[in-house]
Parts: structure tokens; C-alpha cells; sequence
């Protein structure tokens, strides 16, 4: 499965989509980009005086590029059916802070794959290559409809 | 319950017991207990009892053996036929 197909897989879309391209992708892991534009409807809100990116949007960056992403793919190769993924825990750590208008660049590494569940270890950096956050997030596969 | 078998019990108990949720105690642990019926662990927490189990006592465990784990026998079961399957 192709990083095209990947993506038209996903089962987002705007404003919830949290991926804009796939560097690269192979069973041991994912990198991909995304940019927080600066018009998006969140950051009149956090904060009120000074947008920032909320950290659980940055999670879920990470998540949607080192979980689901990986997990299509993965998931295609060993069992081709499609899969939803449904999180199942997080833990991160935020070091610096993503303004408006800033590309991320999250780079997700298998810890396992097994049982239908996927473990990975996730790290975002920013356009200086400066660690955003970093953490281990995992989720579960849950075979959906067949391929066709 | 065998000496042996009594062993297994205990290092499945300890294992089982970092994944129970907070309203559920290590004494609630049975033999017959079902994994996520009664000590509430999610499908996400029995996959890391069934790696750690694999670290513990130095075996394989394959899908179908997930999918027979109800109970803690039937854990106890497989665990058993796993360790006579590869003696190390």
C-alpha cells in the first residue's frame, strides 16, 4: 500500500485531519508532516490572548501519523482487510510549545504489533528539529469491512 | 493445586494485577475469574498480560491461545502446555 492510499484511508477530514503528507512508511515506522495553520478555528480560543497549539491536539498529530497511519499499513500487509483503530493510551511530554502557522514533523516507531494491538513510540519535532513532544501512544485494530 | 501449578498461579496473579482497573484488587484474582467479564481489563491491557506472560515464562503465545483466555485457567492451562511444548 502506497502513502497516497494511506491517507485517502483515513478516516478524518478537516478539521479533525491532523496529517497533510507521509515522508515515509515501512512496517518499523512512520514520518510524516503536518502544518498548523494559523487560521485554524481552535486557536481563537487557546488561548484567548495568545494562540498556541493545545497539547492534545499535538497527541493527536501523533496519534493520527504514528498510529493510524502505521496501522493502516500494517494492517493491509498482514491481513488485507481495513481496520478502524480505537486509542487506547497515551503518555506524553511536551517540551516546547507550536505556534500558528508552524510544520510539525512526527516520526513514529513500532514498539510491537501484536494481538491487534499497536504500540509505538512517537516524537514530534518542529522546523529548528527541536523536540516538541515525545511519548508512547498505542491503539488497538479492529477489523472493519473486507477489501474489495 | 500442585506445587508447580501453584507457582504459575502466583506469577500469573502478580502479572494480572498490574492491569486491573482501580475498583478491582489482586485478592479479587480467582481461578475461575474471567479477564474481562469480572476483573474489568480491557481487550488493550490483556494483550500486555499476554506479552508479559510470553517475558515470564519464556514462551510464544500465538492468536488462537489469545482468544481461548477467558479465565485465569484457562491462562493457567495454556501457559502449562506452552512450557512442556518447549522445555529450555
Amino acid at each position: 500500500m502506497d502513502k497516497a492510499q494511506i491517507l485517502q484511508r483515513l478516516p478524518y477530514t478537516s478539521p479533525f485531519l491532523f496529517v497533510d503528507r507521509l515522508v515515509h512508511i515501512n512496517a518499523n515506522g512512520v514520518v510524516g508532516k503536518y502544518t498548523f495553520r494559523d487560521d485554524l478555528p481552535f486557536y481563537k480560543g487557546h488561548f484567548k490572548d495568545f494562540p498556541l497549539t493545545p497539547g492534545a491536539l499535538l497527541t493527536e498529530c501523533c496519534a493520527q501519523i504514528g498510529v493510524v497511519c502505521l496501522g493502516i499499513y500494517l494492517f493491509s500487509e498482514e491481513i488485507a482487510s481495513k481496520a478502524a483503530i480505537a486509542l487506547t493510551k497515551t503518555e506524553m511530554e511536551f517540551l516546547l510549545p507550536v505556534l500558528p502557522g508552524e510544520t510539525v514533523t512526527v516520526a513514529s516507531e513500532k514498539v510491537y504489533f501484536r494481538f491487534q494491538k499497536l504500540k509505538c513510540k512517537v516524537k514530534m519535532t518542529n522546523a529548528l528539529d527541536q523536540v516538541v513532544c515525545k511519548g508512547e501512544i498505542s491503539g488497538m485494530l479492529i477489523p472493519s469491512e473486507r477489501e474489495k | 493445586m500442585e506445587k508447580e501449578n501453584l507457582e504459575l498461579y502466583q506469577k500469573l496473579r502478580e502479572i494480572v494485577g498490574q492491569y486491573l482497573p482501580e475498583d478491582i484488587s489482586v485478592n479479587d484474582i480467582k481461578v475461575n475469574s474471567n479477564f474481562t467479564q469480572e476483573l474489568n481489563i480491557n481487550s488493550a491491557n490483556l494483550v500486555d498480560i499476554v506479552l508479559d506472560v510470553e517475558d515470564a515464562f519464556d514462551i510464544m503465545l500465538e492468536n488462537e491461545d489469545m482468544d481461548g483466555m477467558q479465565t485465569v485457567e484457562d491462562a493457567l492451562t495454556i501457559i502449562a502446555q506452552k512450557i512442556d511444548q518447549n522445555p529450555s
